[in-house]
């Protein structure tokens, strides 16, 4: 509990209760809980308790080769996983010394906007939910399927993709898979209107989310606050544009910023991203055909592979924010300590338990979903 | 599309706009079926004719999710290294992340186009599944994710080895494989995927996949330590053994095996015959009081006497040639075999405290029954030295000679008249040893080959190892195939070649040897000196007339039991002599040899017959 928030004195007990908001809350996001005091419909203090979602999985690949751990991370953060997948296998490459293949880094870029897109089609329809608003949550889940019809077809698996391996990716796109991306990608164009119109431009929405759980940027920098969530504070920092890796040097798109720092201000930045990772795809779908070679650079027998001794930081943007990877080899055949910095610890607990302290009951949900925080993320 | 600005956002009315959704098909129209994608990860498929069993997907499963189950109905085949275990896939712990399909050696594993499966009994056994091809519910869903080469994470290729080209190598009879360097023996070794089936495939069972491991690791010591576990005889077989291992490679199936004999050699020309004495250790036990004979001084003998040492025995070996060693020795060109490789096995297994008494000849110089009195157990590891005759007319004119007589002279050194033009006369290694070891002499002589080899095989049934023709071959020697012997021509009582016909058929319908001709291509091949190659057999004179009528025979070679022993109490008979020409059989022979021995110097038998 955040004792500057909480004076007892002011508060008599029988005005107070704390209750549980999660584990298990619709108003939740995964297996995360808030232990919240009320004071009316007021929140008097916060205190974030997850734990829930723990795997050990920092640990756990420290008894794996280090080719078996392309199937543990994607778990990391369900919404989301391919940031994980790129992660840990770029910082395996900078430890081993490998080129990643050019047409590799775009198929990466590729798999990352679809990821980022279907992440941010997720959050839209949870926001909206917590708000009371139920079809865009349904829209949202739905036009998500579509792009993990995608993943699937290009990578076999729908939700947990495993299609990157540390030197490149496992397979090469399917034939006529950027003509289906591009067919995909104008139906979520010609959707947008629709989204604008029941949720971005609905004034109950727009009444619930302005002003809502609110991020100086002053505060933000201070708490580690990264990604959608620190944009939407003003401040245009985006690893893709600040600390290129893989090819989004060759790419054009913008930062959306907004300077409020609200919940809307954040729901607004993520829907920018949206158009944004839309024109990135649409790039990429454009390059790919000229850009031929190799998908994986050559690596040894996956059963016999000792990575040199050293260690690697990789930082990638996400579409939670920015997603840290810290790989320590000893020289051995599977990793000696692995770090994982995810944006989401930081989101999920100093600051939910700070914007929650002092707002309205029926705000937490919403605020806590504004925050896209990813509990099997901040878990690990 | 603009971006939202705040004031413009946030009408009562937006949301009214999507009431014309009531009019559009939903979403999750139409209901049907939907087939999944081409490479979906679906169930396990599993080819059963392509599995060997290798259980590389077990071991590359990050779930453990994978068991090995024995099938009985299926072929079983350690030579060709096929086993009878099948992957089984518990259902509850695969995450579908292929990489047993990407892993898999013969790239029998793929996955199916299955979405869904659920128990339709009460029992949760069905998800665990013995996959075959038809697919988890016997209904073909057809094959999603599988394997091709661009995406295999298997690497087909070896590490090429290093040799001398036929120009380098033709005047001399210098080693021609250079062997490997660190860096290549490491990515050589870390190729292998420890499946084992070397180590069954193998004679003497070695710990192939324990060595190779540690090479990958770098630690050559321990990969010596795991050589000698079952096969003093490294060096030799790190160069010539027959490599039944890399048959069976299961990377094989696909690729090209692991070259686990280079990698052997590779280890051991990391150490001098010391080293190796004191990484193996030297015998550590108590002095038995038994002695033991070993009459001949090949891999056999030497192997058993290896073994008997380190037991505590003390072991003589009877050597009737001035040098131990062997065929390895006598019948092997030094252009594969440098003799000083073989003086370093030999070394050790001396440093062991086994004696070797060269110049005596049994049957000569000291006679089997005084072995017999003279020591409590004997054992024979002679080899075939002596060279078979095609007993066609003229086969015993003085200038034709058997491939034996003439590989052991340039052995000794012998100067012998180095004939301007040979016929060597079989199709096996032992005729290419013969003629590519001619060929170098005449080379350095007249500076040219004229050397013709003459085999009754055609190409597609050779027996010679396909290396060992293609490398004579570049060296200038002429290898005809189909052609059957008939007659050394004489002129003058000189000789001057070799007619054959060409072989139509080599078998009859009972598979008994009976060659067919074509009388009408028959052809003179010029030669001063023919050689035959066409099979050794062993000089069993020097046994004597008694012990080799108490003895039990079999189509002319010595009957022992499984162990080894004769039908005589006190011998046992190992090697060549035994079970035909192979240095690895001949290790895996001497070690046979020597348990059987140890146990019958150990147990009450001879405690009784001693009192």
């Amino acid at each position: 509990m955040r004792a500057e928030n909480y004076e007892a004195r002011n508060h008599p007990p029988s005005h107070e209760f704390e209750i549980n908001f999660g584990p298990n809350h619709p108003g939740i996001e995964g297996n995360y809980a808030l232990k919240v005091r009320v004071h009316g419909d007021q929140v008097v203090a916060a205190r974030a308790d997850g734990g829930y979602l723990h795997r050990g999985f920092e640990k756990l690949m420290e008894q794996r080769l280090w080719i078996q751990n392309i199937a543990l991370v994607p778990r990391i953060c369900v919404p989301d996983p391919a940031p994980m997948e790129v992660a840990y296998s770029m910082a395996v490459e900078q430890l081993c010394g490998l080129d990643v293949p050019e047409r590799a880094q775009w198929l990466r870029v590729l798999q990352l906007e679809l990821s980022r897109l279907a992440a941010h089609l997720f959050t839209f329809g949870g926001h909206a939910a917590t708000t009371g608003m139920y079809s865009p949550m349904f829209w949202g889940v739905a036009d998500r399927d579509l792009l993990l019809d995608l993943f699937e077809e290009l990578t076999g698996g729908r939700v947990y993709s495993i299609y990157n391996i540390p030197g490149g990716v496992r397979r090469d796109i399917p034939e006529g898979f950027l003509d289906r991306i591009s067919a995909t990608l104008d139906y979520l164009d010609s959707r947008l209107p629709d989204y604008d119109n029941l949720l971005f431009t609905n004034r109950v929405f727009v009444t619930r989310a302005k002003d809502t759980g609110p991020i100086t940027q002053a505060q933000a920098l201070e708490w580690g606050v990264t990604g959608p969530n620190l944009r939407a504070t003003g401040l245009a920092f985006d690893v893709r544009r600040d600390d290129p890796y893989l090819v989004y040097d060759q790419l054009e798109f913008d930062i959306p910023t907004e300077q409020a720092g609200d919940a809307w201000a954040r729901t607004l930045v993520r829907r920018g991203e949206l158009q944004q990772s839309v024109r990135i795809l649409r790039q990429v779908v454009e390059r790919l055909p000229s850009v031929e070679g190799p998908i994986r650079a050559p690596i040894p027998n996956p059963l016999a592979w000792k990575v040199p001794v050293g260690e690697a930081y990789v930082r990638i943007e996400s579409s939670k924010g920015e997603l840290g990877w810290y790989v320590v080899s000893d020289g051995g055949e599977k990793p000696y300590r692995v770090h994982i910095r995810g944006p989401s610890s930081m989101h999920a607990v100093q600051v939910l338990e700070h914007l929650v302290t002092g707002a309205r009951i029926e705000d937490v949900a919403q605020i806590m979903f504004s925050l896209d925080a990813c509990p099997p993320e901040v878990d690990r | 599309m603009g971006d939202i600005e705040y004031k413009k956002a946030g009408s009562i009315l937006n949301p009214l706009k999507s009431l014309s959704f009531f009019t559009r098909p939903a979403v999750t129209e139409p209901l049907e079926p939907r087939r999944a994608a081409l490479r979906y990860r679906g169930f396990h498929l599993n080819d059963w004719e392509k599995c060997v069993g290798c259980s590389t997907c077990q071991k590359v499963c990050d779930n453990a999710a994978i068991t090995m189950v024995r099938v009985p109905s299926l072929p079983e085949d350690e030579l060709q290294g096929i086993r009878n275990l099948r992957p089984a896939i518990d259902y509850g712990r695969c995450c579908w992340c292929a990489l047993c399909v990407d892993l898999c050696p013969t790239g029998s594993i793929s996955l199916s186009r299955e979405y869904v499966h659920t128990c339709t009994d009460d029992e949760l056994s069905s998800y665990f599944v013995l996959p075959d091809p038809r697919g988890m519910h016997n209904e073909h869903f057809g094959e999603g994710w599988n394997k091709t080469p661009e995406n295999d994470l298997i690497d087909p290729r070896r590490q090429a080895m290093g040799e001398l080209q036929a120009e380098q190598r033709i005047d001399h009879f210098g080693e021609i494989v250079h062997g490997y360097d660190k860096q290549q023996a490491i990515i050589e070794a870390s190729r292998c995927v420890q499946c084992g089936m070397c180590h069954e495939a193998c004679p003497t069972h070695m710990d192939a996949p324990e060595y190779i491991r540690a090479i990958w690791q770098d630690d050559l010591e321990e990969a010596v330590r795991q050589i000698y576990n079952t096969n003093p005889f490294a060096h030799t077989c790190g160069r010539v053994c027959t490599h039944r291992c890399e048959t069976a490679c299961s990377i094989g199936k696909r690729g090209e095996p692991i070259a686990i004999r280079w990698l052997k050699r590779y280890a051991m020309d990391a150490f001098t015959p010391e080293q190796v004495r004191d990484i193996v250790g030297t015998p550590q036990v108590a002095p038995s009081g038994r002695r033991i004979a070993i009459v001949g001084s090949g891999p056999a003998g030497l192997t058993a006497a290896y073994d008997l040492a380190r037991q505590g025995h003390q072991v003589t070996v009877f050597e009737g040639l001035d040098k131990p060693g062997g065929m390895p020795r006598w019948g092997i060109p030094e252009y594969r075999l440098p003799y000083e490789r073989l003086d370093a096995d030999i070394a050790v297994i001396e440093a062991m405290g086994v004696e070797i008494r060269c110049n005596t000849w049994i049957g000569r110089d000291i006679s089997m029954e005084q072995l017999r009195e003279d020591f409590d157990a004997v054992l024979l590891g002679l080899g075939l030295q002596l060279g078979r005759s095609t007993r066609i007319p003229g086969a015993d004119h003085a200038a034709v000679h058997k491939a034996v007589e003439v590989l052991r002279w340039v052995t000794e050194g012998r100067a012998f008249k180095v004939p301007r033009t040979a016929v060597v006369i079989g199709g096996g290694n032992v005729a290419m040893d013969a003629a590519r070891s001619l060929a170098r002499l005449q080379r350095k002589t007249f500076g040219e080959v004229r050397v013709t080899v003459s085999a009754l095989e055609d190409f597609d049934h050779f027996l010679a190892d396909p290396e060992e023709v293609r490398e004579s071959d570049e060296e200038g020697i002429v290898i005809l195939p189909s052609r059957g012997p008939q007659e050394c021509i004489t002129e003058d009582g000189r000789l001057i070649g070799l007619t054959t016909l060409r072989v139509m058929s080599i078998f009859d319908d009972q598979h008994r040897f009976a060659p067919r001709y074509d009388e009408t291509d028959r052809q003179l091949h010029e030669g001063e000196m023919i050689v035959e190659a066409i099979g050794q057999m062993t000089d069993t004179g020097l046994l004597g007339e008694e012990l080799t009528e108490a003895l039990e025979w079999s189509r002319g070679r010595l009957q022992v039991d499984a162990d080894g022993r004769t039908s005589q109490p006190w011998l046992w008979a190992a090697g060549d002599m035994v079970h035909g020409p192979d240095v690895v059989h001949a290790v895996a022979d001497g070690h046979r040899a020597a348990r059987s021995i140890h146990r019958y110097l150990t147990s009450d038998a001879i405690q009784e017959e001693a009192s």
